[in-house]
């Protein structure tokens, strides 16, 4: 979309001039200011921290594979290491949950897509030499380590029944209140904080990055819309996260200083907590997801060999999606007793987001219509986005009726929905990402093979582990369930191989990561040919440690 | 006759608000005795809802046996996947809003897309078409795919806020009222219009479950007994942390807040035991405190109500007097719930209040 003046052979020519004066290894990567660098290390901290928080869910899969309390007891005998009651053995699924979505949020998605992909590609993909604050980048990334160092420790010390915090993901107030005494919660409120003030310093940053460090004739409107996805994301953040803040800086008060602010006896209202909650944890869901939208764009153009389809529509969409974000928050309120015009109103207004997000579904097609198109691993990945991103974009509007809502919410409906749009929908952008920029980022090409492997197994996975639980959703079992009826077993058993299928994918995936970074072949400049066009890849793979010291000129 | 009435019922009322917090302290107490723990617990409260009831005044012990559930009716099925089948008009109107205007639609919508993505993925693969168009935009096309979702979105919103405003009818004037209270980790049903009588409602261990004929994690030691074919006004609130009441198969779900009186229409068709479970994450035992709804045509109701000491809504009592009572009473439950740890104190200071304008 954008017309590069610099030919990569200059630009690559230009890099190779100077020698690139990189740091020794602790300084390198420890009190690092090369947004490049930091990008790695946000993407390994993502990658660790998806590890757990999968291995996580496998222990929730695990032990709803079958009706009746299995492991629960023994894993929490291990972890205080005396025997446990059955209490606290219900209490450890209560943390798991609580961690499994913390950590997927928190430490894995985001950290990953703006941390790391954002880091890596919005100041090359604008002509830029570093991100504006690049002492701001590193710190914002080390905040992120005792944020999750806190989130961890948590789940060994007391947290009301048992050890850990659990609250669930939106600590609701009072259970996170006087339902959970202990140390476990005000450590994950401690962690969110942190984790909160580091993404709030990343926004800061990418918003003074391409609002002022766009190279010459990078105009807003020509902009690669990764570059777009990441500028809205940022705004969402900024917006967002200091209410979250807010709500847990008051969860913390009630818990410690006797305020009220919660509490129905002090004059509080629990009520508050959740509309504070949602009106940062619904913009949150598309910070999850904005970028993904960007990098899918990227993906379907080059391997389309064809520009992006109806750009500024798209890129507007975006807009839209972020602020409309702002004004649906209660509908994941339904039930807490919404007046009939509050539940109208957010009926309606939850629908609305469903046009902006089918111009972008609509506009990827279309970017693909009349295209060349090859169907290498980032391209399975991203078309896969695109049809189960629609699968749970439909549900989404299933939910979005009040009326039909008193049946799903908190049932497994929305656990498959909000699955289908995250951990099929962001995740697998992030995968088609990673294998997108995996070779520019380590100069070692992946294997083909493996990727398409990695991708097969995991879409079937994901797939045989989250559709089930719309069937079990409409039947009626509620979230947040150790153990359940034995009607719902048949469904619960067939999730639970999903889930040992997709993990099946993920080693193949390791496979491919650890055998491409010895062994993969070298990457080119432009290893995907004429269909990519932004500016990344008119350097060397890796870019050199310094890029764009003249800066590339836009036509 | 009304005032002894009514100092009974307060006093049985009284008492039973305590009794689930005595059930706490003593649940509290015993955290480290594990699963027997609960068992007592769940006797205690038993018992002390019998021996309430013993002292009010008794006499007509029942002729109520608990009803045997129908298999598949009000309870999930195996390997299901579709919505329970409903016994309420409100959730036959949702359910054919869901299968016959919402799944279509969706359904449609996704093989739509996922036929277009086969279909661009055959025709325009780089082998079928070599050479790339360079076609970014096109006005028409755009505008189309904007205002098609658009109109799709207002032929489900319309349905949709109908059916809204339904669920909203309030129910009439003199409607029975039932409270539900959810509790750590069990539910309580207050019956105002029949005495102010609490029934405790536990979840039964797997083995009872089955002897009694009943899903094991569905069934209850007391069900909430309602009169079927009415409307009832449940107002739902919490004594702890938030707790949600829930019954499927009635398209019904109405969280339970501390602080808060929630209040929903419940009209059940016809007679039957209706399951369903807590459904906002409450602690240790959130899987673990099932909701059994029983509904009973309207004079086996009156019949239950009787044995449970209770007095048939609108007899022997003064209306209005009886009314304002309630009035005192729901409010005075109110203060006692919404204060997490002083509720003992609270429920004693409000039944004292209460008392007062009886004199």
């Amino acid at each position: 979309m954008t017309t590069i003046a610099a030919t990569p052979d200059e630009v690559h020519a230009d890099a190779e001039e100077h020698h690139d004066h990189v740091p020794p290894f602790f300084q390198r990567w420890f009190m690092s200011t090369n947004h490049k660098d930091i990008g790695t290390l946000y993407l390994i901290f993502a990658v660790v921290a998806g590890i757990i928080g999968g291995a996580i869910s496998g222990l929730m899969r695990m032990e709803l594979a079958e009706p009746g309390i299995q492991y629960l007891q023994g894993w929490a005998s291990m972890m205080q290491g005396s025997a446990a009651t059955e209490d606290q053995g219900l209490h450890l699924w209560n943390v798991l949950i609580t961690a499994h979505g913390l950590i997927m949020v928190f430490f894995m998605v985001m950290p990953a897509m703006i941390g790391g992909f954002g880091n890596w590609f919005v100041p090359i993909m604008i002509g830029a030499p570093d991100m504006a604050f690049p002492r701001m980048n590193n710190i914002s990334f080390w905040l992120l380590i005792p944020a999750f160092i806190l989130l961890l420790g948590s789940t060994f010390v007391p947290g009301g029944t048992g050890l850990g915090a659990g609250t669930g993901w939106t600590v609701y107030a009072p259970l996170s209140t006087t339902g959970s005494q202990g140390p476990a919660v005000d450590m994950a409120i401690l962690s969110l904080h942190l984790a909160g003030a580091s993404s709030i310093l990343g926004a800061i940053n990418f918003i003074t990055t391409i609002f002022n460090m766009r190279a010459p004739g990078m105009t807003i409107n020509k902009m690669p819309l990764f570059v777009w996805s990441v500028l809205v994301t940022a705004f969402l953040l900024l917006l967002a996260l200091p209410v979250l803040a807010a709500a847990i800086t008051m969860l913390l008060t009630d818990r410690n200083f006797q305020t009220a602010f919660f509490d129905a006896a002090g004059g509080g209202d629990p009520v508050l907590y959740q509309h504070l909650f949602w009106f940062f944890g619904h913009p949150e869901v598309y910070i999850m997801i904005l970028p993904g939208f960007g990098m899918v764009s990227h993906i379907i153009a080059t391997f389309s060999k064809k520009p992006v389809f109806g750009y500024l529509g798209m890129a507007y969409a975006m807009v839209a999606i972020g602020v409309v974000g702002f004004i649906v928050w209660a509908h994941h309120m339904f039930t807490v007793g919404l007046s009939v015009n509050l539940k109208m109103y957010f009926t309606a207004a939850t629908m609305v987001i469903a046009v902006p997000t089918g111009i972008k579904i609509f506009s990827w097609i279309a970017t693909m219509w009349g295209g060349s198109l090859s169907f290498k691993t980032p391209m399975m990945w991203a078309i896969g986005f695109i049809f189960m991103f629609t699968v749970g974009g439909v549900t989404g509007v299933v939910l979005a009726n009040g009326g039909i809502d008193d049946a799903m919410h908190d049932t497994y409906y929305v656990v498959a929905h909000f699955h289908y749009v995250l951990s099929l929908g962001a995740v697998f952008s992030m995968f088609a990402g990673f294998y997108y920029w995996f070779p520019k980022m380590s100069g070692r090409m992946y294997n083909e093979l493996l990727g398409h492997v990695h991708f097969w197994i995991f879409f079937i996975g994901v797939n045989v582990l989250f559709f089930p639980m719309h069937f079990l959703g409409v039947q009626g079992m509620p979230r947040r369930y150790a153990d359940y009826p034995e009607q719902f077993a048949y469904w619960n058993e067939i999730a639970s191989y999903g889930y040992a299928i997709m993990g099946i994918g993920m080693l193949v995936f390791f496979a491919n990561i650890g055998y491409s970074l010895f062994a993969g072949r070298r990457a080119e400049g432009n290893y995907w040919g004429e269909g990519a066009t932004t500016l990344e890849w008119t350097l060397s793979s890796p870019p050199p440690f310094h890029q764009f010291e003249t800066l590339p000129q836009i036509k | 006759m009304t005032f002894m009435n009514m100092v009974k019922s307060l006093s049985v009322a009284a008492l039973l608000a305590m009794t689930p917090h005595a059930a706490i302290a003593q649940e509290a107490a015993t955290t480290d005795v594990q699963a027997e723990a609960q068992a007592t617990t769940a006797d205690n409260a038993a018992a002390a809802t019998e021996a309430a009831t013993e002292t009010s005044e008794s006499g007509a012990v029942g002729s109520y046996v608990p009803m045997k559930p129908t298999e598949g009716k009000g309870m999930p099925v195996d390997g299901g996947i579709d919505f329970q089948d409903q016994y309420s008009k409100i959730g036959q109107q949702a359910y054919a809003m869901h299968n016959y205007i919402l799944m279509p639609i969706i359904v449609v919508i996704s093989l739509f897309v996922l036929g277009l993505l086969l279909w661009v993925m055959a025709r325009y693969r780089a082998k079928a078409n070599p050479e790339a168009s360079k076609t970014t935009h096109n006005t028409f096309i755009e505008v189309v795919w904007t205002l098609v979702p658009v109109l799709i979105l207002i032929g489900i919103a319309i349905p949709s806020i109908s059916l809204l405003a339904k669920q909203f009818e309030p129910a009439p004037e003199d409607a029975l009222t039932i409270k539900v209270t959810g509790y750590q980790w069990y539910w309580g049903y207050t019956y105002p219009d029949n005495g102010g009588f609490e029934v405790i409602s536990n979840m039964l261990p797997a083995e009872e479950a089955r002897a009694r004929g009943e899903t094991p994690q569905l069934a209850v030691d007391n069900r909430m007994v309602v009169p079927a074919g009415v409307p009832i006004k449940v107002i739902v609130t919490a004594a702890d942390v938030i707790h949600s009441f829930a019954v499927p198969s009635l398209w019904y779900k109405m969280d339970a807040i501390p602080g808060r009186l929630n209040e929903k229409v419940m009209q059940i068709d016809e007679p039957g035991v209706y399951y369903g479970q807590c459904s906002e994450l409450c602690g240790a035992r959130h899987g673990f405190m099932p909701i059994a709804v029983e509904a009973l045509p309207m004079d086996e109701y009156n019949a239950w109500v009787q044995a449970q000491g209770g007095n048939i809504k609108g007899e022997g009592e003064d209306e209005a007097e009886a009314s304002e009572a309630i009035e005192d009473e729901t409010a005075d439950a109110e203060t006692a719930n919404a204060s997490g740890e002083e509720n003992t104190e609270n429920a004693e200071a409000g039944s004292e209040a209460a008392a007062a304008p009886a004199n």
